[in-house]
């Protein structure tokens, strides 16, 4: 067993931390949230630049070739200024194309996202579909020598503004079947793709997807016809993974704020850290947090594993931890805040607000409780 | 970064499981199989198969009869006993006093005393808090006054000595000065309990166990030799008490196995004509209390591994104990749950209820101790909130 950092991700972190502070602190979000994009082309080109986006991708696509956990590392800082770049959505995308596509595919379709000159989106919601990313209406049916695709994916992430969509498509099987499902890669600007903008809560922005028709050719289709879930379920995997490095992030900021008010907030004459019924919301609030370090760790160590259950019910039990502690950092921390909490002046409803978005994104808690209790895992080993 | 573990302590935790196996005699394994309790003449049976085979202080250092196991194989030796079932070995002399006596003691006390805590020969038990005495220990009141001729005449009463009815011995909290300010008086005393004045009162816990007892001290005689470390300088050892191998006090192995033991629970219990364990609610229960070990089991992990680099424990080993206390509490509640109507049981003949169902009602009662002793978790609390977050008191 071994947690510590490498020099080289020790370094990484230092980096990250100084851009944060020096290019990214959390005023450039406020600034961002009229902006129709919501992030800024500069900040992105800039951390394509220093391989952020490509760090943890395999080498044979034009990626750094590191763990994810380099990744996780990175995802962590720029949550603690909600910095508002497309990470999550690039990266999940990016994981499908990987895990689906052919090298040639995946190089192709990574080069302008991984330098920071474009970025991408995984389209895999629809209305109906809640968090099973099997539950797929939208079709893919034959058309000529390629495919038409039809039907409406949501709260697509970035999906306003990705140059490159990776869109999941049923091209057989009914609502629900685990077979019959296909990723596609499709060109923001391709004739019949309807994007409507849509605003999330965290200042970040998203797309709704109209795929009226979307003509796409066989060598835009990622991996085998009808056996894409296993990529897809992979991708999600990794986004929840990243949801609760970046989360990791948000929730020592909301921790250290709210401790440095108990610090110096007085009331009744003295500072309001004094107080036996706070500290101990301060200590249950540490408690999480520490608890979600251990399981973002945990995570991103296993993303990768071979072992698909191993996987999932790691990433599930973290997911399920980030959900908890999430919840309860950002919402006593608000509580501790007192009134000043419950403005939009004030930062710390913005990292409720962010905190928020990742607990429901790629699975909330009950999804996550649910796959865990019933893996195959769950009843093995119990004894006679 | 890496989760696993080396080849060479996976070898090692097959060593520890066949070991376990093969000596463990068939009467105690029985009883572990269905969480007994265990009577102290089983425990010293273990502590001395342990001893033989140098396990019984693996955290103590070689020269004085500890062993060379590293951080990371105390810890499989400590998981593994614990996923059998293993008699839980009296701690008063092996983690508690044995570890300050060769951190403060003098070669004469180490001498004496050392070699007898290793072989069970002596059984040791606590004599620290008092009826007046709890989370606020330092307002101790039992003194103990020089008579002018080399002893000390110890005066008070002591509680929570658990065991003592089985012990030799008592390491004792006393007032040395009575005009010193609370900490400052006290000082840190071995006590022989055949002392004449010394009365053992055994009582029972909620969980119908004989593990409580006070002991009470009626001018009784200690020959000042028996003082460990300076004269008032006691606090000081009762605080480094606090420190030693904290990455053991998660008991993830103990919770591991008592949740296996709710999944066989659950299996067996029927509910709308189906195993509780396929009904989704109760599932669902466990697997929160699941996912919430897990988080202790990598907390206690990077504990472990700090440890191992020989660096002072950090942030994540401050919540192994709150967090392990609660959980284990909560595994029983959980058991109490599977078993419906059956929890209901006290102490039935065999036959009432499933035999590894017969101590589950004991247990749920004891283990409300789990947040209550070593410094209750409130107190645990007040601890991390001043040195680890920084928040001043006043």
């Amino acid at each position: 067993m071994d947690f510590d950092l490498s020099d080289e991700q020790k370094q990484l972190v230092e980096t990250v931390q100084s851009f944060v502070k020096k290019q990214s602190p959390l005023s450039r979000l406020r600034a961002l949230r009229e902006d129709p994009t919501g992030w800024s082309r500069d900040a992105w080109r800039q951390m394509g630049e220093l391989g952020w986006i490509s760090i943890s991708l395999p080498e044979s696509v034009g990626g750094l070739g590191g763990s994810f956990i380099d990744a996780a590392l990175i995802l962590e800082q720029l949550g603690t200024t909600l910095v508002p770049e497309p990470m999550i959505p690039t990266l999940t995308a990016a994981a499908a194309i990987v895990r689906a596509g052919t090298e040639e595919q995946a190089t192709r379709l990574l080069a302008p996202a991984l330098a920071g000159e474009g970025s991408l989106a995984l389209a895999a919601a629809e209305a109906q579909s809640r968090f099973d990313v099997a539950d797929v209406a939208t079709k893919a049916e034959r058309a000529g020598s390629g495919y038409r695709i039809t039907g409406e994916k949501v709260w697509v992430l970035n999906g306003h503004a990705a140059d490159t969509i990776v869109v999941s498509a049923r091209t057989a099987g009914g609502p629900r079947d685990r077979e019959g499902i296909s990723l596609f890669a499709v060109d923001r600007n391709a004739p019949g793709l309807e994007v409507q903008p849509v605003k999330t809560m965290d200042s970040h922005h998203a797309g709704l997807l109209r795929f009226k028709g979307v003509e796409v050719g066989e060598e835009q289709r990622l991996g085998a016809e009808g056996g894409a879930l296993a990529a897809l379920e992979y991708a999600a995997d990794l986004g929840a993974a990243a949801a609760c490095a970046e989360g990791l992030g948000v929730i020592n900021t909301a921790l250290q704020m709210t401790v440095e008010y108990l610090k110096t907030r007085e009331q009744f004459g003295v500072k309001i850290g004094s107080f036996q019924a706070l500290q101990h919301r301060a200590v249950d609030m540490f408690i999480e947090a520490e608890l979600c370090r251990s399981m973002m760790i945990l995570a991103a160590l296993k993303v990768a594993d071979a072992d698909e259950e191993e996987r999932k019910t790691a990433i599930s039990a973290a997911k399920v931890q980030l959900a908890w502690g999430g919840r309860q950092v950002t919402q006593q921390a608000i509580q501790l805040h007192g009134g000043v909490g419950v403005t939009d002046e004030h930062d710390i409803a913005l990292y409720f607000k962010r905190m928020h978005v990742l607990n429901a994104l790629f699975g909330d808690e009950d999804t996550h409780l649910t796959r865990y209790a019933r893996s195959p895992l769950f009843t093995a080993n119990v004894g006679a | 970064m890496d989760l696993s573990f080396s080849p060479e302590h996976l070898a090692f935790r097959e060593e520890v499981r066949a070991f376990i196996a093969s000596a463990m005699p068939p009467s105690l394994m029985t009883k572990a199989a269905a969480d007994s309790h265990f009577e102290h003449d089983e425990v010293m049976e273990w502590h001395k198969i342990l001893h033989r085979k140098g396990w019984v202080a693996p955290h103590w250092p070689a020269e004085v009869g500890g062993s060379s196991l590293d951080v990371t194989s105390r810890f499989i030796l400590s998981e593994e006993l614990e996923l059998a079932g293993a008699p839980a070995l009296s701690p008063f002399g092996l983690v508690m006093v044995g570890p300050l006596i060769i951190q403060f003691g003098t070669p004469e006390q180490k001498k004496r005393f050392l070699p007898r805590i290793l072989s069970g020969e002596e059984v040791w038990c606590q004599g620290y808090s008092e009826p007046n005495a709890g989370s606020d220990l330092a307002s101790l009141k039992t003194r103990a006054e020089d008579d002018g001729k080399g002893n000390f005449v110890v005066t008070g009463q002591k509680t929570w000595t658990t065991y003592a009815q089985y012990a030799d011995w008592i390491f004792c909290l006393v007032r040395t000065d009575a005009s010193a300010k609370k900490q400052s008086g006290i000082s840190f005393l071995l006590i022989d309990l055949k002392t004449p004045g010394v009365t053992v009162k055994p009582f029972l816990t909620s969980g119908g166990t004989p593990a409580f007892s006070e002991t009470f001290f009626e001018g009784a005689v200690v020959p000042k030799e028996n003082l460990v470390g300076p004269l008032n300088g006691g606090w000081t050892l009762a605080k480094a008490l606090l420190g030693h191998e904290r990455t053991l006090i998660a008991a993830v192995g103990a919770s591991i196995r008592a949740i296996r033991k709710v999944k066989r629970i659950a299996a067996r219990t029927q509910k709308d004509g189906r195993p509780l364990l396929e009904d989704p609610l109760f599932r669902a229960k466990i697997a929160r209390l699941e996912i919430k070990l897990r988080g202790l089991q990598m907390a206690n992990y990077r504990a472990i591994a700090g440890a191992q680099l020989g660096r002072a424990p950090g942030p994540e080993s401050s919540i192994l104990k709150i967090r392990g206390s609660e959980i284990q509490q909560q595994c029983y509640e959980l058991a109490m749950e599977a078993m419906g109507l059956a929890s209901m049981s006290w102490f039935n003949e065999p036959g009432v209820v499933h035999p590894e169902e017969q101590w589950v009602p004991s247990l749920f009662n004891y283990l409300r101790a789990t947040t209550i002793y070593g410094g209750t978790n409130e107190i645990q609390k007040n601890i991390i909130a001043k040195l680890i977050l920084g928040i001043p008191d006043r």
